[in-house]
């Protein structure tokens, strides 16, 4: 199988005039180049538009407009925002500690980038089909946690700090549902790797992981959304960003283009979040209906994630905020109990059939 | 030689943060450098072919124990120079361990039978292989170290439980 897998980096390495004559080295180092780059302009490009959708679902669902002056409908507001921020002074407080405060967005950021490596794009286009897929994904994202922390500590402000531990904590904890809904997947499929997964689930909706050994799969994956929703930081669960209480968490003393990478990070996981969902639950770049076959399959993967992206700014904008204790609840006494009975149940399931 | 590049930079990883770890005198670098030197070596486990122990790795040690020591490090202020001696000679007893450990080291190192070339690593799965034996031969030792964290746990909330009486 893998054999025939294109790699899409690989691709295009090849078309640089020249290259065969490298070095080894050489190859490997513009390869990793390539990959960032093309990742990088994915999320970016990603991001301004989802900055944008984001604002004008925030406006219409409060009844407003949202950005309407720059371009048709503001569709060139983010752009005039991003070149805004560019343009920023790279400012830093007195008295924060200078090496770890410039190196934490970039962990942050360095981490929401690498798990886009693993996703399988359309049949047979993935960066890298890791054989531990999925796992790779939650290991990566839980580095995110000490960034985070990095970022709290080193700005020497207390909301920063509260920022930090709220966010260190709530991730810690949502990892366990996550991980535990993922499982109840990986026990359906047998197997780790993302291609191997979305492959799995081929001939229409009702083959979805989703609708597998029906309900537990469906509770799964409605476990696995509200912990995603936390591990992104997104409302109902954005305390460790919560103006009103924390000024911005633990982005207080960032501003300009180091600022943006935390930005950019936000709106990264989401779409990975997004991507993890569609790839696990719903298919991947699987049609619904196997006549609808001739629509390319990764716009199947970006339109299912993007379903879920549009649910998560809708939540973000229709729900208040949970306090701490709720938080910490409904992580240990709500999703993590479902979690195992999910487990148990889809063991069953898998074993009588 | 595009693999050595990247083998000699996770093994730069790893021994430099290891060397941060043990002569940085801020509290908080010498864990952070912990997390770098950790991550070294889950990136040294993928040059054996061992991507599930990697990503265990990872989860494990950079996604909990270093959370874990970074929440203990994290409430004190900037912590420096603190001379961190616990025992009477320290150096003494600590250069008397580091003797004999080095002992040890070279003794296992000079009789472990090497696997020096990349046909002879196994490149299965290794979390098919893994569970298996985790399931048939290795169900015993298992199981005993569920339920060790499961007391761990238990012991856990018990001392965090503030209405003991």
């Amino acid at each position: 199988m893998t054999e025939t897998l294109t790699n899409p980096v690989l691709t295009l390495l090849r078309l640089i005039p020249g290259v065969e004559t490298l070095s080894d080295g050489m190859q490997v180092l513009l390869s990793g180049f390539l990959a960032g780059v093309i990742l990088f302009a994915f999320i970016a490009v990603f991001a301004l538009y989802a900055v944008y959708l984001e604002r004008k679902v925030a406006g219409h669902v409060q009844d407003r407009l949202g950005p309407m002056e720059v371009g048709w409908h503001g569709l060139l507001q983010t752009i005039a925002d991003a070149i805004k921020l560019l343009n920023k002074e790279d400012f830093a407080p007195k008295d924060v500690d200078t090496k770890l405060f410039t190196l934490a967005p970039f962990l942050v950021f360095m981490t929401a980038l690498s798990v886009f490596v693993v996703f399988p794009y359309d049949s047979q286009v993935s960066i890298a089909n890791l054989n531990i897929g999925i796992f790779y994904v939650i290991a990566i994202s839980s580095i995110a946690v000490p960034a985070v922390i990095m970022a709290g500590w080193s700005s020497n402000n207390k909301w920063s700090l509260f920022g930090a531990m709220r966010s260190a904590a709530q991730i810690v904890s949502y990892e366990i549902p996550v991980g535990l809904s993922i499982i109840c997947v990986i026990m359906v499929v047998g197997h780790m790797g993302m291609q191997e997964i979305v492959e799995f689930q081929g001939g229409g909706f009702w083959k979805w992981v989703i609708f597998r050994s029906f309900p537990f799969n469906f509770i799964a994956f409605f476990i696995f959304f509200l912990g995603s929703l936390a591990e992104v930081n997104r409302t109902p669960f954005d305390l460790p960003e919560a103006e009103s209480e924390l000024v911005a968490g633990f982005m207080t003393e960032y501003s300009g283009m180091r600022w943006a990478f935390f930005f950019l990070a936000e709106y990264g996981n989401m779409l990975a979040v997004g991507l993890v969902g569609a790839a696990l639950f719903l298919g991947g770049w699987q049609p619904p209906f196997e006549f609808l076959s001739f629509v390319p399959g990764w716009l199947w993967f970006i339109l299912k994630a993007l379903v879920l992206i549009f649910v998560q700014i809708w939540l973000r904008w229709t729900l208040p905020r949970l306090r701490v204790d709720q938080l910490m609840y409904v992580c240990w006494k709500v999703l993590v109990p479902f979690a195992f009975v999910c487990i148990i149940g889809v063991g069953l399931w898998e074993v009588l059939t | 030689m595009g693999k050595d590049f990247v083998f000699l930079l996770f093994v730069a990883m790893t021994i430099g943060g290891a060397a941060i770890v043990a002569f940085a005198k801020r509290i908080i670098y010498n864990a952070f450098a912990l997390m770098l030197s950790l991550f070294g070596l889950a990136g040294l486990y993928v040059f054996l072919s061992a991507d599930f122990i990697a990503a265990v790795q990872v989860v494990v040690y950079v996604g909990g124990i270093m959370v874990l020591m970074l929440f203990g490090v994290l409430l004190t202020t900037k912590l420096t120079d603190v001379k961190l001696t616990t025992l009477k000679n320290q150096r003494i007893w600590a250069g008397i361990t580091l003797g004999f450990f080095m002992i040890v080291l070279g003794a296992v190192i000079q009789r472990a039978p090497w696997i020096v070339t990349h046909e002879e690593l196994v490149h299965d799965p290794q979390s098919a292989t893994i569970g298996e034996l985790l399931m048939t031969k290795y169900l015993l030792p298992f199981e005993i170290a569920s339920v060790l964290l499961l007391a761990a746990l238990i012991g856990a909330l018990f001392i965090v439980r503030s209405e003991h009486k």
